[in-house]
């Protein structure tokens, strides 16, 4: 990270993105710009320590990110980068993701750019037919292993997966995957318009969160091959019945107790909350309140009409608003991401962490289930019983809180 | 698989690169301490992600709300300076969310740019983007100069230096200036000044703002926090004491020389000797003397540092974070016969070494200390000379699992374990809490590694 101290400090390990490899994402590098690399400038110093990282840790690449202060001082990022590269051996990629350019969007567009520089430079003669790229994937909590598990029972190569779990040479082959499965975040559907543009491999949009979604994906994906390979379709049927015959007793149990009960849901993006608004009815709850950060006009439009009649819909709120919403639809569990935990607890309503920081996966089928028995714990936990906006509704119900594991 | 195996034992010198910083930058310190100003939103001069950054960290800290506004900079503001942003932000937050003041602090880009919040403040009064009776007050922060002290320190300074007037009339109190501790310690500063008859103000005071309890209700203002008016007051106070040369020193000598209100700059009340030089100087001060109930809970800690003697002699402890802290938990450390070993905090300042040297200059062997050193430094001195205790902040969980060695958090951020919004390590009392937590470490360690024959009951 090529900046100041803080910029570094503040996303050290922050993302349980877990990996099966070398841990050293876990690690955090920066230049710590000082007043005078600021005067200055902080070519000299970001070469050296580009030159000494990549000495010690010999990586298959190198991603440097600027920081608002870098596109300011104007150091030339690609200059030196190139001659890290040169000197090295290896890709150095510069990341010019400088905060006051916009928003998280054009930061993915940003690493996108830097992603595609790597991608085409590999062989991918022995890469199968049948063979896919999982985008916009961040393996938290291990959900990537998930899916990829899934679609290898369905007879599928995954060729690369990014960025969860990814590895520098699995993207350099990856545009000999068939076909680019991308998560409707965004944040990857970029690269995969590149691949798409220059090599011809198409995408599709997938989600992996909640029943629906999870299992349309997966025979989204499995037509895209069906006239390759005939039984695809079979075994991903075979597939998906089985994930679903061994979730949904568990599914039954959650949905006695939270049947006709309230969630608020306050999500990144609108795909998301698309998916939960799904998996909340699985469970008999009602989605009273719903909105995203980043929605746009039609996701507004799209969720007005999915949603029941009365339910209220938030673009980018305040908490003040939050929590006017909350209490006049007595919601019991809140989904959101870590600055609104304290918010839904400060209230005395359950909250679910469907952000980077969940810690347990809640995607694929067991996700599901996951998510089922996360919401319930945590609207069922007796210590509402001593809020003083629930008391009086918990005594008149007469029935005292239970967990069910 | 450990996970620092990243990390080598033979130490390079490094000038261009920091692996696992050991300080955050200036602004976070700016809005922890605005937050301790009664009904104040802090405000982030810069771009969004910054701000962003801040709260979510303060967030996981507190486990609390953290409300702050940012002025969102885009692609124009960074050409054409940020003034247009905050004045329209002002106008904003003064109506959709009415704190009673906005604490302004900048980031390296508003820095950067060269955005003069002084005059933008000034603009915003003329302007009428200020109603009535509400205040606005602002620090330069920008994190290439020193760490996220700095900025605590700065707010801080900002805070008497926008407010505090010498009207000529004595009011009786003395000012604290806690620095950079938990709620709960400058709750345990005022409970101690309560027992001496002292009365103070106190500021910032988060206690009350970050360790609230769950009412059911999301303030955005709670109860707590240091107001205008005490503010304003501070300029009359009979003496200012600062706690912590870096937190808190330059607000106090402010005062001094701007409102003639004579200062005195401790050591942070943790520990017996660091807490008897801030009771004593309070005394003085106020001109009254020690109650019984506070010598009791001093007895009290010096009976359980000499009962436990026997456990804590000669142990080797590695200490990181912040210096006034670390200066403190030095001397502790020392006072009990254990050997702080290797010292590391990411804020530079060559005072500091001289500080450690001189607190631990009677030990027999040389230590290792560093003002703007890293967590990797810290891993590497004690993979060098291995330690039977780590004290500090959340970031050595990964050295003390790669090591096998017992830790207890201790300082900012403490992201992954919860107790110390609600109790205090500050003052006699603390002391007994830190001494509690490093025997339940050394001992719980000791039980599982004994072997049979000595593993015993009673220790
Ligand atoms: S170091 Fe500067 S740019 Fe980075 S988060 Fe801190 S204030 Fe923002
Ligand atoms: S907005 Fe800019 S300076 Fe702030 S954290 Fe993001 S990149 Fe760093």
């Amino acid at each position: 990270m090529h900046g100041p101290v803080g910029c570094a400090a503040y996303t050290w390990d922050i993302r349980g993105a877990l990996s099966s490899g070398r841990e050293l994402h876990r690690l955090s590098f920066t230049t710590d710009l000082r007043e005078k690399d600021i005067i200055f400038g902080g070519e000299p110093k970001l070469e050296a320590a580009l030159m000494e990282l990549i000495e010690r840790h010999e990586p298959k690449a190198a991603f440097v990110y600027s920081t608002c202060i870098v596109g300011l001082i104007g150091d030339d990022l690609e200059a030196v980068c190139r001659k890290v590269a040169d000197k090295t051996g290896i890709p150095v990629l510069p990341v010019q993701s400088e905060g006051f350019k916009g928003s998280k969007r054009e930061g993915y567009l940003a690493a996108c750019n830097a992603m595609f520089r790597l991608v085409g430079t590999a062989d991918v003669s022995d890469i199968p037919e049948l063979s896919v790229n999982i985008f916009g994937d961040f393996n938290i909590a291990g959900e990537t292993w998930i899916i990829k598990e899934y679609l290898e029972r369905m007879g599928l190569t995954v060729v690369a997966s990014v960025t969860g779990d990814g590895r520098v040479d699995d993207l350099r082959r990856s545009h000999g995957a068939s076909l680019n499965m991308v998560q409707c975040s965004g944040a990857t559907l970029d690269l995969a318009k590149m691949i798409e543009e220059k090599y011809g491999k198409p995408h599709c949009r997938v989600s992996w969160l909640g029943i629906e979604d999870m299992a349309d994906s997966l025979y989204k994906v499995a037509e895209f091959f069906a006239d390759k390979d005939p039984e695809i379709m079979a075994r991903t049927t075979e597939l998906v019945r089985s994930e679903l015959e061994g979730i949904l007793p568990g599914l039954a149990r959650y949905r006695k107790d939270l049947e006709g009960k309230k969630a608020a849901v306050y999500v990144g993006g609108a795909f998301k909350a698309f998916s939960l608004i799904k998996s909340f009815r699985h469970l008999g709850m009602e989605v009273a309140v719903v909105g995203s950060q980043t929605g746009t006009a039609e996701d507004y439009a799209e969720l007005a009409e999915v949603t029941d009649p009365g339910t209220i819909i938030v673009d980018d709120a305040n908490p003040l608003e939050l929590q006017e919403f909350i209490k006049e639809k007595d919601v019991d569990v809140f989904v959101g991401g870590v600055k609104e935990r304290p918010i839904a607890f400060k209230l005395g309503v359950g909250f679910c962490d469907h952000n980077h920081e969940r810690k347990i996966p809640l995607e694929g089928f067991v996700g599901m289930l996951n998510f089922a028995k996360e919401v319930h714990a945590s609207v069922m936990s007796p210590v509402w019983n001593f809020v003083p906006r629930r008391e009086k509704r918990h005594r008149n119900a007469g029935k005292e809180c239970s967990h069910d594991r | 698989m450990t996970l620092l195996r990243h990390t080598p034992k033979e130490i390079t010198e490094r000038k261009a690169l920091a692996i696992n910083p050991a300080k955050t930058c200036q602004p976070i310190g700016a809005m922890y301490a605005a937050l301790g100003i009664h009904g104040c939103l802090p405000h982030s001069h810069g771009s969004q992600g910054c701000c962003a950054y801040h709260r979510s960290t303060l967030t996981r800290h507190y486990k609390e709300p953290i409300s702050a506004a940012t002025s969102s900079f885009t692609e124009g503001a960074s050409v054409f300076g940020g003034q247009a942003n905050l004045l329209q932000a002002a106008n904003n937050i003064f109506s959709v969310y009415e704190p009673e003041v906005i604490a302004v602090h900048t980031t390296c880009l508003s820095e950067t740019i060269g955005d003069d919040l002084k005059q933008i403040i000034t603009k915003a009064r003329k302007d009428g983007k200020i109603p009535e009776g509400k205040e606005m007050l602002g620090a330069s922060t920008p994190s290439y100069v020193g760490s996220h002290v700095t900025g605590f320190s700065n707010m801080v300074k900002s805070m008497v230096s926008t407010f505090a007037k010498n009207t000529n009339e004595r009011n009786g109190k003395v000012n604290i200036i806690p620095g950079w501790v938990e709620p709960a310690d400058m709750e345990e500063v005022k409970r101690i000044a309560a027992m001496m008859g002292v009365d103070i103000t106190l500021f910032p005071d988060t206690s009350g703002v970050l360790n609230g309890p769950l009412s059911g209700e999301y303030r955005m203002f709670p109860e707590g926090g240091v107001t205008i008016e005490e503010l304003k007051d501070s300029g009359n106070a009979i003496g200012t004491m600062a706690l912590g040369e870096w937190c808190s020193a330059d607000a106090a000598r402010w005062l001094d020389s701007n409102c003639k209100v004579p200062c005195t700059v401790l050591d942070m009340p943790f520990g017996l000797k660091a807490t008897d030089r801030f009771v004593d100087t309070l005394r003085v001060i106020a001109g009254t003397s020690v109650p019984d109930s506070l010598a009791h809970e001093r007895g009290q800690l010096v009976d359980m540092i000499s009962d436990m003697h026997q456990y804590t002699f000669g142990k080797k402890v590695a200490i990181w974070g912040d210096p006034d802290q670390l200066i403190s938990m030095c001397e502790f450390l020392v006072s009990m016969d254990m050997w702080p070993v290797h010292v590391v905090t990411g804020t530079p300042g060559k005072r500091f070494e001289a500080r450690i040297r001189e607190i631990t200059k009677d030990l027999p062997f040389d230590i290792n200390v560093k003002a703007g050193g890293d967590m990797f430094l810290l891993h590497q001195w004690i993979k060098n000379e291995p330690v039977d205790l780590l004290i500090g902040n959340s970031y050595g969980k990964y050295i003390a699992r790669d090591e096998d060695t017992p830790l207890i958090r201790w300082g900012f951020p403490i992201l992954d374990r919860v107790g110390h919004q609600y109790f205090p390590t500050l003052g006699y009392k603390g002391g007994l809490r830190l001494l509690e937590k490093m025997l339940n470490a050394i001992l719980d360690r000791k039980d599982r590694d004994d072997p049979e024959e000595t593993f015993e009951l009673v220790l």
